[in-house]
């Protein structure tokens, strides 16, 4: 099953290849991940996204949480939280596609953040159905170049009835 | 007033309490190797290679429990420590490795004799840093020091560019090293502690594991007077042996691939297994889906990731093993002992018929010298009141089935890694511990030449080590697996003509080399070298056809045993080859 894991660590130089060292030193899978500095400078969030079975998931956080520089491990997938993902797609479209590019910008909510006479360049942020829904729509379209950022996760907070 | 790096060092182990370190020096670590020349209370033991300085300081942290120090220099110094390093890493020994680097500034340039040591160590350490700043020196050897002696002990590596060593600061030793990203866990969950007691008391054929971590947190006391109160057999890992005595009657000696048919035994028919310490290695369990197919597994160990990481537990108890026995002891005092006196009286009957059944045999009227034999010897004369160290193979299979270790930290071996060369060094850091002890490396003829040039720093430093060699001029471990499963084509494992006179090298190195080619000859040879207090090495000529039993082979389920008197059927195609 995958797996998103949210890892509080010191923000120090280091410390990426120790937890990426991690995982391929023990064989497991990373299919995403993102680095970020936190509200305090200090501290860094990495969104970790992997596959495994209960065992090996167990495995992945115990092994996280026993490096000396990680100071919180967060299995999101276990919470109820929000999942983001931006990605920017560089899009090729035949003339007559153009607008039916546009019109699946628009639809999809992504923003047009560069164009050219033979291309345009979409801005979409969502989870990972969206994105995935907006590639295999645009795919037959003509997508030139592709990237994403890598997907991040924060924690809902319950809501009390009034 | 500001003093240089180099002089920070010196202070910051003299506040560390180190007495001793292990070295080698160079460039980069000049300025601190010219502090050490007029330094009285920390001493520097010169080796002959860094891997040996590792070793030895490796040997030294195992015997005495104090993390061992080591200072060398920078790229082929350093990357010299990192078979020890990972060694002292796979069998959870304290220790903080300093290796000099290059000026910061000529960082990354490819500079001579840089090497990457923070890069190259990353896996194989508990944590390492690189020194950027002189006024970070202090704090930093503050954290190393705590950190590779808390929680599951490990090797730290500080990288100290050279120009660190030569800038000024105020030397500022802090009194704490908190570490907000560092909380090991120490006390086990009280109910889940209650509830194994409980556990505990119901079984019918429970069966303690020791492993090494019983010795890391000197839990032997508690894990004595626990196995005494609930009745309870104990095996031991090769990490575990010294845990608990290994001539106590509740004593199974070690379990595994060459564990003791009843210990071995004991744990496929046992209903419950306590896990002390250890973590399953795959050298322990054999074939992990037939491991002790009918226990339950309650599973204590500071170390999270080793729970549930190749068994399943049903039991887990995080934290310090000495903590969690004596919690465990008061626990089980609420237990009475009448609930399973009984049943344990017939499981302890059923373990001695295994054990008479088969006992740790080898041929003991043969005139050749079994190298049984030699170890049983050793353990005889000195009564088991020495340190042994041993090298990895056949020599160090045979030192733990035949010894008996009754006391924690007198057993020095590479057990995780497998490290041939260790046993050698790791004696003389022992030595230097125990000045007055009698510390013996068993090693075999491969082995030893591993690390043979470290006779030098014994020689040198007047450390009476005793080397005792089971010579059967092959790599016995491998050559048994070649015999049992490559249909005895033995690819490079015949050292023979090859193998020096080890007497001869012995006097080179001005040690004294003894020889012993009868069974007669063993004990004059022994007891010769004991009295000696020199450095000795001696060269035991034994049987080389002599295998480790029982052998359960790699995959196969632990009862499913080799047994000597299946060897006899290949006899003759074994005169044929030699």
């Amino acid at each position: 099953m995958r797996h998103t894991i949210s890892v509080l660590v010191e923000n120090k130089f280091g410390v990426l290849s120790r937890i990426s060292g991690l995982f391929s030193g023990r064989g497991y899978n990373i299919e995403s991940l993102s680095v970020g500095e936190t509200i305090d400078p200090q501290i860094s969030t990495m969104t970790i996204v992997t596959t495994g079975d209960d065992w090996i998931i167990e495995q992945i956080t115990k092994q996280l949480n026993k490096l000396v520089d990680v100071i919180k491990v967060i299995d999101m997938t276990e919470l109820d939280h929000v999942e983001r993902e931006m990605v920017l797609i560089k899009v090729a479209p035949r003339q007559e596609d153009k607008a039916e590019v546009l019109r699946l910008a628009e639809i999809f909510r992504g923003r047009i953040v560069d164009s050219s006479q033979k291309t345009y360049t979409i801005e979409i942020t969502g989870d990972e159905k969206k994105i995935a829904a907006i590639v295999e729509l645009l795919r037959p379209m003509g997508i030139k170049e592709f990237v994403r950022t890598g997907k991040i996760a924060i924690a809902r907070e319950g809501v009390k009835k009034a | 007033m500001k003093i240089s790096g180099a002089e920070i060092f010196i202070q910051s182990l003299k506040k560390e309490g180190v007495k001793h370190m292990f070295g080698y020096p160079g460039g980069v670590v000049l300025n601190i190797f010219d502090h050490l020349h007029d330094e009285k209370e920390l001493q520097l033991i010169l080796t002959r290679h860094e891997q040996g300085a590792v070793h030895a300081a490796d040997g030294y942290a195992r015997a005495t429990g104090k993390p061992g120090v080591v200072l060398v220099t920078s790229g082929p110094g350093a990357t010299n420590t990192v078979t020890g390093i990972a060694t002292a890493y796979m069998d959870s020994i304290p220790m903080v490795v300093f290796t000099g680097q290059v000026p910061t500034m000529l960082i990354g340039n490819d500079a001579f004799q840089e090497a990457d040591i923070v890069g190259i160590t990353r896996p194989c350490t508990k944590y390492n840093f690189l020194v950027k700043n002189v006024e970070d020196l202090a704090q930093v050897i503050k954290e190393a020091f705590y950190i590779a002696s808390t929680g599951r002990p490990g090797p730290v590596l500080i990288d100290l560019p050279k120009d660190v060593t030569t800038h000024k600061a105020e030397f500022v030793w802090p009194e704490h090293a908190k570490i907000r990203s560092y909380n090991p866990t120490y006390e086990g969950n009280k109910y889940m502690i209650t509830q194994a007691a409980h556990m505990i008391a119901k079984a019918k054929k429970p069966v303690i594991i020791a492993g090494g971590g019983v010795i890391l947190s000197g839990a032997s006391k508690e894990l004595k007077e626990f196995a005494e109160y609930t009745d309870v057999p104990v095996t031991m890992t090769l990490m575990g042996l010294g845990g608990f005595p290994g001539s106590h009657k509740l004593s199974l000696g070690m379990l595994g691939m060459h564990g003791t048919y009843y210990a071995n035994k004991s744990i496929q028919d046992a209903d419950l297994l306590v896990a002390v310490g250890m973590r399953f290695d795959d050298r322990v369990t054999g074939k992990i889906d037939a491991f002790a197919p009918h226990a339950k597994i309650i599973h204590i160990d500071i170390d999270p990731t080793s729970i549930r990481k190749n068994v399943r537990v049903d039991v887990p108890i995080v934290g310090d093993v000495k903590k969690v026995l004596s919690t465990m002891n008061k626990v089980m005092k609420d237990e009475v002992k009448e609930q399973w006196q009984e049943v344990r009286k017939a499981w302890l009957k059923q373990i001695s018929a295994w054990k008479a059944e088969r006992p740790l045999e080898y041929d003991r009227n043969a005139d050749v010298i079994k190298p049984q034999f030699v170890v049983e010897k050793i353990h005889e004369l000195t009564k088991g009141d020495a340190i042994i160290a041993t090298e990895v193979g056949q020599n160090q299979m045979w030192a733990a089935q035949f010894y008996k270790y009754d006391r924690p930290r007198t057993l020095l071996s590479s057990g995780g890694l497998g490290t041939m060369g260790y046993g050698l060094p790791a004696a003389i850091g022992a030595q230097l511990a125990f000045p007055n002890k009698l510390v013996i490396d068993i090693a075999g003829d491969g082995s030893i030449q591993m690390n043979i040039q470290e006779l030098a720093t014994a020689v040198i430093n007047k450390l009476p080590v005793k080397v005792a060699i089971l010579n059967n001029r092959y790599l016995g471990m491998v050559r048994q697996w070649q015999e049992l499963f490559y249909q005895e084509r033995y690819a490079h494992t015949k050292l023979d003509e090859t193998v020096p006179d080890f007497v001869k090298i012995a006097e080179a190195y001005s040690a004294v080399g003894l020889r012993a080619t009868k069974r007669s000859e063993v004990e004059p040879v022994l007891k010769e070298a004991f009295s000696i207090k020199r450095p000795v090495m001696m060269d035991f000529v034994v049987d080389w056809r002599e295998k480790v039993y029982p052998m359960v082979p790699a995959g196969a389920a632990i009862d499913e045993m080799l047994f000597r008197e299946e060897e006899k059927k290949s006899e003759k195609k074994l005169k044929a080859v030699r």
